[in-house]
């Protein structure tokens, strides 16, 4: 199973709902769409659907890791919503939930960036 | 019972998947519970990502090298490969630690397969490759009842 990239651009909010596998293999295609997106569309902010992921490695952690760099630069922020208990047990692992926030589905996530 | 499998396959990235999902149909017949199923993978994917990107530097021409034995519900798993090596195998294993930041890694490789499974051994030398040795005890072990 490979991984399927969605992408919806509201507003400076660039919503990215993967469904699929995360692993290294299809972390570059996501790099190269999502970095894309965020130079194009003038983007701040990315909130992350991932409920539909069946599965994710620290491949996954690094690409995430990336383009919150990315948006840290135009003072935006990350959101991840819909996560699963196995992808949830990896960000704690990381340290990533320091830096991005946690929201149970996309609803909550846009309000919280002032979206919805 | 003792049962083992072994592949060996080149070092592509599209392997990745393929590798888990291998070894984890492998290991469902000790009927493991999803969680362990989703570790097991995740490890594989782990290692086997390491010796695509670090031993071989993205070479297809190498081989990764795999074994699983199963044995009254023990997983030993070797994941090897012919590469570069580990020059310092312990600054590897520090969490967040990575000698390719510019590919975006996040250096959580080691630091997942030491959380997911009970024992882990590195064995590498520089300029003949890496062997890692993963070892995991399943909590519904049927093989000892049977």
């Amino acid at each position: 199973m490979s991984l399927t990239i969605n992408l919806e651009v509201k507003k400076d909010v660039l919503c990215i709902r993967l469904s699929g596998e995360l692993d290294h293999h299809s972390a570059d295609e996501l790099r190269r769409q999502a970095s894309n997106a965020i130079e194009e569309y003038d983007i701040h902010h990315i909130i992350l659907n991932l409920e539909q992921l069946s599965f994710m490695d620290s491949s996954g952690l690094g690409v995430i890791l990336g383009r919150y760099k990315q948006i840290k630069q135009q003072h935006g922020e990350m959101v991840v919503c819909a996560i699963s208990p196995a992808v949830q047990r990896l960000f704690d692992m990381s340290g990533l939930f320091k830096i991005i926030r946690l929201e149970p589905t996309e609803e909550f996530a846009l309000q919280r960036l002032g979206v919805a | 019972m003792k049962n083992e499998m072994q592949i060996k396959f080149s070092a592509l990235s599209q392997n990745e998947s393929f590798a888990r999902v291998t070894v984890a149909a492998f290991i469902s017949q000790l009927d493991p519970t999803m969680d362990e199923l989703t570790e097991i993978k995740t490890v594989v994917s782990e290692a086997v990502t390491n010796s695509i990107i670090h031993g071989y530097e993205q070479d297809p021409n190498g081989l990764v090298y795999i074994t699983v034995k199963i044995e009254d519900g023990f997983i030993d798993m070797s994941i090897r490969d012919e590469g570069l090596g580990i020059m310092n195998v312990d600054e590897a294993r520090q969490p967040l630690y990575t000698t390719k930041p510019e590919l975006e890694r996040s250096g959580m490789g080691f630091t997942i397969m030491e959380n997911f499974m009970d024992e882990i051994e590195i064995q590498s030398q520089p300029g003949k490759g890496t062997e890692i040795r993963l070892r995991k005890h399943l909590s519904n072990s049927k093989m000892l009842c049977n």
